[in-house]
């Protein structure tokens, strides 16, 4: 099924969870946090959030601004 | 604690008179600097670091974008470091329901209930748009946030803000990244009079002067960051906003003189000797 990880379209196995969608940028996920279709999934729910065709994962972290 | 600060002068804060040394509360926070520093515009981590570490910064904002995993080196690990408290802003958020999301994704990621609220009108000016600012505010504050917004310079706007539940205002003295200083100092002083909350002067500030008026103009704070993370010498720019939000705090509180039009004579008038007004101011003796 494909995806959309922070705006790129992603070929992903169904069913994928998002712990292992955030994996594919990072191994330590410290100071990220990631919203799925608009809304923010806490960290400790990714392993139990099954991703389905089409949704829209949004990962951020900190950056140098403002 | 606070009431040991040293001032400019090496003398402690609390002979500048009462409340010199008293922190800048925002919410729950306590903070002995009142210089909140910003993280955009430095030329790399290495000068960001000195740059931080010289101000005095207790508090310094960071930007939320899409993981880059390309990127090596995080400003979250050198404001960890210098145990510089993150604030994460919504910049670059053109509307309220992008800012909310974007502060509430700060939270999860930075373990933070603070947020510098912006909600950008236009690209050319970066000028505030106030209606969804304080929509977004109102949002954010029912959600548990401290919510520091940026805002126009707007006394009305300030007090609308404060009313929906903001931890401060912080108004702009001129665009960002302008360093045009404080463009309406009234408008600043009319902010100050009526606010419950602290005033923090956001964007326009261009060198030490414009933070040291904003602080004699009765600001709580003043941040900044292409001020010092653009000079040409960053580091020394800090030592130099450093020193001018205490000095302009102290003058704020020591009460200046009021200006006037004509010169009122500081020596004595009375006991002036008679020195013949027609003597040569070159005549041999």
């Amino acid at each position: 099924m494909n995806v959309w990880l922070n705006g790129e379209r992603c070929q992903v196995p169904a069913g994928l969870t998002l712990d292992l969608l955030v994996a594919r940028l990072t191994a330590a996920p410290a100071g990220v946090a990631a919203a799925l279709n608009e809304t923010v999934v806490p960290r400790g729910q990714w392993p139990a959030t099954a991703l389905a065709e089409g949704d829209r994962v949004e990962v951020l972290t900190a950056v140098q601004g403002g | 604690m606070a009431d040991t600060t040293d001032t400019p002068a090496g003398t402690r804060a609390e002979e500048a008179g009462p409340g010199a040394g008293s922190p800048l509360v925002l919410g729950d926070l306590r903070l002995s600097s009142r210089l909140i520093m910003g993280t955009g515009g430095a030329p790399s981590l290495t000068v960001l670091r000195r740059a931080l570490t010289a101000s005095g910064t207790e508090l310094t904002t960071v930007a939320m974008r899409r993981l880059d995993p390309g990127v090596r080196g995080s400003v979250l690990s050198v404001l960890d470091e210098l145990g510089i408290r993150p604030l994460p802003n919504t910049a670059g958020c053109h509307t309220a329901g992008e800012a909310v999301l974007t502060a509430r994704l700060a939270r999860e990621a930075l373990g933070t209930g603070l947020v510098k609220l912006e909600v950008i009108a236009d690209e050319r000016t970066l000028l505030p748009d106030p209606v969804a600012t304080l929509e977004a505010a109102e949002v954010l504050v029912d959600d548990g946030f401290t919510v520091l917004p940026y805002t126009n310079d707007d006394p009305v706007l300030a007090r609308r803000l404060e009313d929906a539940g903001c931890a401060a205002v912080m108004p702009l003295g001129a665009p960002i990244g302008s360093g045009l200083g404080i463009r309406n100092p009234h408008n600043f002083e009319l902010i100050v009079e009526r606010a419950g909350v602290p005033v923090i002067l956001d964007a326009g500030v261009g060198t030490a002067s414009d933070a040291a008026l904003a602080m004699e103009l009765g600001c709580a704070g003043v941040l900044l960051a292409s001020a010092v993370t653009r000079a040409a010498r960053p580091e020394a720019m800090a030592v130099a906003m450093r020193g001018a939000v205490e000095a302009g705090r102290l003058a704020r509180l020591a009460g200046r003189i009021p200006p006037r039009r004509f010169a009122t004579a500081s020596s004595p008038a009375e006991g002036l000797a008679r020195l013949g007004p027609e003597l040569p101011a070159f005549s041999t003796p």
